[in-house]
């Protein structure tokens, strides 16, 4: 059910650039687009998914400056001046992310719909460098969702990432 | 989500006007829980005013009495990652850690964590009675599934928590709120800004229409020797508390000087007894003198059907919480027991 509304503005649509894996896109987008939609619906890079929409489950997560976000909870108008990096944009030319190779070399994912954002949040993760123990690095995913229950590879792909970082 | 215009507010007299004028102008800092409250038409927008441009209210800085200001727009995550808090305010910065997730935590911000919206499911369902969002219209939770709700704090027309993890350990740390609005700017002490529901729910704190929290005041006393946050819940990380405990010991001669705890989970606001606090004083810090100031905490508490079980628990939370606060270095990721 949809309510009546109080309220339908006649909404004009905002022209506005996102910066996304390094290019610049020039979008004319209505007030309430979710950066989400915006990324998939608009500039098709679907490999940032949505799974619940509502902030539970973490598949929409990208990094926005290096931190992990959700992209369902904010809108694409609000994300103008900011580097937005998603799923596509992790890996150099030619080479997986050493994420991604963690997650294939540790059985880390099964259907893969919330690979996309496991791999964003871990290297958000990485990025902020406050988890210590293995604990501390699931405490710190649990805002990623895995319903096929591949969540021990998922932790074991962070760390076995996390402990070559530590011995570089 | 209705269809709503969006506006940028660059500075704080603009965004106070913009909301002052029409109370469906709606501001929008982190957006976590407004953008969730518009899916689901709970909420809805005339104009969404975003505030993420405002100068002066995205820092933590040393206040003039000796404490710390933080900026209503910092985030959650930049606050309990903060040196200052970390080292002189260690309970927030658990108490934030405990909450939500690492995403969430990176877009939400002081001020909106304040402002949050109950997760009551019927408030949620738009479908059902709910005295908060539609008042007059009944309580679903009273006669429902109440595992969720209050057993203190509640009233015949509503019986929601307030969620916040955050909020529970600045109630401990008596924090001050700041608030800048059409009139004169306000101070308000932090027990009195959210308030209980009586026979209006819909308000869940004392803000005026037009008005906006630009920073929270922590008083110079951090309890960074004494603390614990404790959050019992369904899951082990990211879920709502269904009791959490705070508590600021302060020891002098092995003897309790002062002892401060809040409950979260179990009422509209985060819930403290002065006089179970003050028995503390001058006693021993141990099991049994916090089993009786448990009992004075919990003293008129009401359960329903399905959250009965929250009584017996938040004494036994309060009493291991109180525990751990002698030894705050065995604290645990998510704020789980570690006695």
């Amino acid at each position: 059910m949809i309510p009546n509304f109080r309220f339908m503005a006649n909404s004009e649509k905002h022209s506005i650039t996102l910066q996304v894996n390094g290019h610049p896109y020039q979008l004319e987008l209505l007030p309430w687009v979710s950066l989400l939609d915006a990324l998939r619906e608009n500039i098709s890079l679907t490999g940032t998914k949505k799974g619940c929409d509502h902030g539970q489950c973490g598949a929409c997560t990208v990094l926005i400056d290096g931190k992990r976000k959700l992209s369902c909870l904010t809108l694409a108008v609000m994300q103008e001046d900011v580097a937005i990096t998603t799923i596509e944009g992790i890996a150099a030319e030619g080479n997986l992310h050493p994420l991604q190779q963690a997650f294939i070399d540790k059985d880390a994912f099964q259907c893969g719909y919330c690979t996309p954002g496991q791999i964003c949040s871990a290297i958000g993760l990485l990025n902020e460098n406050k988890a210590n123990t293995r604990e501390e690095v699931q405490d710190l995913m649990s805002g990623n969702l895995c319903r096929c229950g591949a969540n021990k590879g998922i932790i074991n792909a962070v760390m076995a990432v996390k402990q070559s970082i530590s011995h570089e | 989500m209705n269809n709503f215009s969006f506006t940028k507010a660059l500075d704080m007299d603009t965004a106070i006007s913009l909301t002052s004028g029409n109370d469906h102008n709606k501001l929008i800092a982190g957006g976590t829980n407004i953008i969730d409250l518009l899916k689901y038409f709970i909420t809805e927008a005339d104009t969404l005013v975003d505030i993420n441009s405002i100068p002066g209210i995205s820092k933590i800085a040393e206040n003039e009495t000796g404490g710390i200001r933080i900026g209503a727009l910092v985030t959650n995550a930049d606050t309990a990652y903060h040196a200052i808090i970390e080292e002189k305010y260690p309970l927030l910065s658990k108490a934030i850690l405990a909450g939500a997730s690492a995403q969430i935590r990176n877009m939400a911000t002081n001020g909106g964590n304040l402002l949050q919206r109950t997760r009551c499911y019927y408030f949620y369902d738009i479908h059902t009675p709910c005295n908060k969002r539609e008042p007059g219209s009944g309580c679903s939770a009273i006669q429902g599934y109440n595992r969720i709700h209050a057993i203190l704090g509640h009233s015949e027309s509503c019986i929601a928590v307030f969620p916040s993890d955050m909020c529970v350990a600045l109630s401990v740390l008596d924090a001050v709120v700041h608030i800048s609005g059409p009139e004169e700017e306000r101070n308000v002490a932090f027990s009195d800004f959210h308030r209980l529901p009586g026979d209006t729910p819909e308000s869940d704190n004392n803000l005026k229409r037009g008005e906006l929290i630009t920073a929270i005041d922590l008083p110079e006393k951090g309890f960074s020797k004494y603390y614990s946050y404790l959050k019992l819940r369904d899951r082990a990380s990211y879920s709502f508390a269904l009791v959490s405990v705070a508590t600021g010991l302060d020891l002098e001669n092995g003897l309790i000087k002062e002892a401060r705890i809040a409950l979260g989970g179990v009422s509209p606001k985060p819930w403290r007894v002065k006089e179970a606090e003050d028995f503390l004083k001058g006693k021993e810090p141990k099991i049994a003198n916090f089993e009786a100031t448990a009992q004075m905490i919990l003293k008129g508490a009401k359960g329903f059907e399905h959250n009965r079980f929250k009584i017996e628990l938040a004494k036994k939370a309060i009493v291991r919480n109180c525990m751990m606060a002698l030894d705050p270095t065995s604290q645990r990721a998510g704020a789980k027991p570690s006695l």
